[in-house]
């Protein structure tokens, strides 16, 4: 059911979902940026509607939710474990189509993929999304090349639309609370782009044999292995687990799991000094054939939903689909190779 | 001709080697102008001048080959040039009332460089209104960031950005981009503890490098614009010194009053048959020793809770 909303009902909705949830959405940080006197957008509690930012891509995305970016475990002491405690609420988060598309990649990794990861579990079955409708692409998006520029698979959505705000409603239980506070019903499709600046193109005859390509080796100079591409990255899964004993007690302690970089140092060390992708390009011909490349050979879809944030935070404006659309050629030289 | 050199120094005119002909010396507080100035600089050059401009080393420009009896009209047509850019005047159309307390210099700041922890232009314009015009010989010189690239070490004043680095342990990877460019690009002072990254805090000058390292967000800037304020460096004829470490992380109001205070101090205890009544503080605090400048300069400042005031500070005196 779609309803009309003034402003003052979606605040008196948020209010109520505060009972039962801590809701995130992207959020201005007044002075959060790296550099002086900038902002920075990236998710956060929201208490009212006027603070989800919508004119704007956030920096990091909705993942740190579900995947804290540092997130306690358990706590050890001699002989015994405690659980690190629950969220005392569910979430709700407010997102884009091509964030919601990557919560089903979140849920393949974590959730249908061998076994159900608990501590993922226990988080996303409170987890609620509602659609933030995207009006225009920004800067770097290809979301509608990557096929994750509509998805109806949310609870609600909510955009600003003259005067009020509109919103579709998937969640039977969110139905009276909507009808109570909204001025009318109304059909609502949340908007979606159909067009946007960056476009790339996948060759299908992407095999294994790229990675022989010369092409990575543009970026062992280029690229800093700081990781920035894949922390900000909706789809990236990978973790460190890290077991802590306290500093005034080194008999108890606790287990932490960290996001991981496949980008930064340390990522394929193993045991007796050895270490695999030494070079930047390396590491960047690994990330980049997991998102375009293998992902979908176990999964049978593309691990990349183009949201172009990669390419939105590379101190070094190495654009991550530029690299896609290097695959091309790099098909040829390789197969050109092999004759 | 008869000319009172005196007043037309005073003027920002110069006396240079060609008899009856000057140079007019345009102050640029922050070195940062709107482009539009610089088409009226020019007609300045082309019509009186010799159609060549100076930058100086003090980020003005000084427009060289006016003859004396041009003084007037260049004057009038410096007028909106001193108004755009907001340069306190005793008399519109007279030009500079004032030479002694030189243009206040600025590195290009957070306007464009990722490394500076505020708009030096904007600081140094509020500098300039605070203290312009004065006879007395003052440099001031403001920098984004400790890198100093504006050597701002070399002046009465330097004034060095800094940022109070906040850590959010939570956001916290353990990735050690921080730890790394504080071991490699500044003073050393991260290191991880149990996965996480402490700071050494009494050692931490504020460059930024961990923010702008962290690929995470994890550490952010501080909200207050906090500075180290360097005192009186000098280059030149006799014992030049870098300026000396005064005061780590102050506030601007603090600095602005403190150099408000050491004008009421230059004045006390210049020596009054100094040449062209000018004497670089430095020597003057030679003279009565650091502890007495100290006492003048601190007065009736509130300084935030934040600051270090160094102490002792040890003045190394005259070599020759």
């Amino acid at each position: 059911m779609g309803f009309f909303l003034a402003k003052d009902g979606v605040n008196a909705v948020l209010e109520r979902w505060r009972d039962d949830y801590l809701i995130y959405a992207p959020v201005r940080m007044a002075g959060g940026g790296p550099y002086s006197d900038t902002d920075s957008i990236q998710y956060g509690q929201i208490h009212r509607v006027e603070e989800i930012v919508y004119d704007q891509k956030s920096r990091y995305s909705f993942k740190e939710i579900l995947l804290p970016l540092s997130q306690t475990l358990f706590f050890f002491t001699e002989d015994q474990i405690k659980e690190a405690e629950e969220l005392k609420k569910g979430a709700i988060i407010f997102l884009r189509s091509c964030d919601l598309h990557a919560v089903k990649r979140l849920d393949q990794v974590y959730l249908q993929n061998g076994f159900e990861d608990y501590y993922y579990q226990r988080l996303r079955k409170r987890v609620k999304f509602v659609l933030m409708g995207c009006q225009k692409a920004f800067e770097n998006c290809f979301c509608v090349d990557m096929q994750t520029n509509i998805i109806d698979t949310y609870d609600a959505s909510l955009e600003e639309n003259g005067d009020g705000y509109v919103m579709d409603n998937h969640c039977a239980e969110w139905e009276s609370l909507l009808s109570k506070y909204s001025l009318r019903q109304l059909d609502v499709r949340p908007s979606h782009v159909t067009e946007t600046n960056v476009h790339v193109e996948i060759p299908p005859g992407v095999s294994i044999d790229v990675a022989k390509s010369k092409m990575w080796d543009e970026y062992d100079g280029r690229c800093i292995n700081c990781g920035r591409c894949n922390f900000v990255c909706p789809t990236c899964t990978c973790f460190t687990m890290q077991d802590i004993f306290y500093t005034d007690n080194g008999k108890v302690g606790e287990r932490r799991r960290v996001a991981a970089s496949c980008m930064v140092d340390g990522y394929t060390d193993v045991a007796g000094g050895g270490s695999y992708r030494k070079k930047n390009g390396e590491r960047m011909r690994f990330k980049v054939l997991h998102k375009v490349y293998d992902f979908k050979k176990r999964f049978g879809y593309h691990m990349c939903v183009g949201c172009g944030r990669c390419d939105d935070i590379c101190p070094e404006y190495i654009s991550f689909s530029h690299c896609i659309n290097k695959l091309g050629s790099a098909v040829k030289e390789v197969d050109g190779n092999d004759a | 001709m008869d000319t009172n050199t005196k007043l037309l120094k005073k003027n920002a005119f110069r006396v240079t080697k060609v008899r009856g002909v000057t140079a007019s010396r345009v102050r640029v507080p922050g070195g940062h102008l709107k482009a539009e100035y610089l088409s009226l600089l020019q007609n300045i050059a082309e019509t009186y001048g010799n159609g060549t401009v100076h930058i100086t080393n003090r980020q003005g420009f000084e427009i060289p080959g006016i003859a004396f009896a041009n003084m007037p009209a260049v004057n009038e047509l410096l007028q909106p040039i001193i108004e755009g850019l907001g340069i306190n005047q005793q008399e519109s159309g007279k030009g500079y009332s004032a030479a002694g307390t030189r243009n206040v210099v600025a590195c290009v700041g957070n306007r464009v460089c990722p490394f500076a922890c505020y708009d030096t232009t904007a600081f140094a314009q509020r500098i300039e209104k605070a203290i312009f015009p004065n006879d007395l010989h003052f440099k001031i010189a403001l920098t984004g960031c400790p890198n100093d690239c504006a050597k701002v070490r070399m002046h009465d004043f330097g004034i060095m950005g800094m940022t109070e680095p906040q850590y959010n342990k939570d956001r916290c990877v353990n990735c050690g981009a921080c730890v790394k460019a504080c071991e490699r690009k500044s003073v050393g002072i991260l290191s991880e503890v149990n996965y996480k990254v402490e700071r050494y805090a009494d050692k931490c000058i504020g460059c930024g490098e961990c923010v702008l390292a962290c690929p995470v967000g994890a550490w952010t800037r501080g909200e207050q614009k906090l500075y180290r304020l360097t005192l009186l460096g000098r280059s030149g004829k006799k014992n030049p010194r870098l300026g000396e470490d005064f005061i780590k992380w102050v506030d601007e109001d603090s600095i602005i009053k403190i150099i408000l205070n050491t004008y009421g101090y230059v004045q006390q205890y210049i020596d009054p048959n100094a040449p062209g009544g000018k004497e670089h503080i430095g020597y003057i605090v030679d003279r009565t020793g650091f502890e007495e400048f100290k006492k003048w300069a601190l007065k009736d400042v509130q300084l935030p809770e934040t600051a270090e005031v160094y102490t002792p500070v040890y003045w190394k005196g005259v070599k020759y």
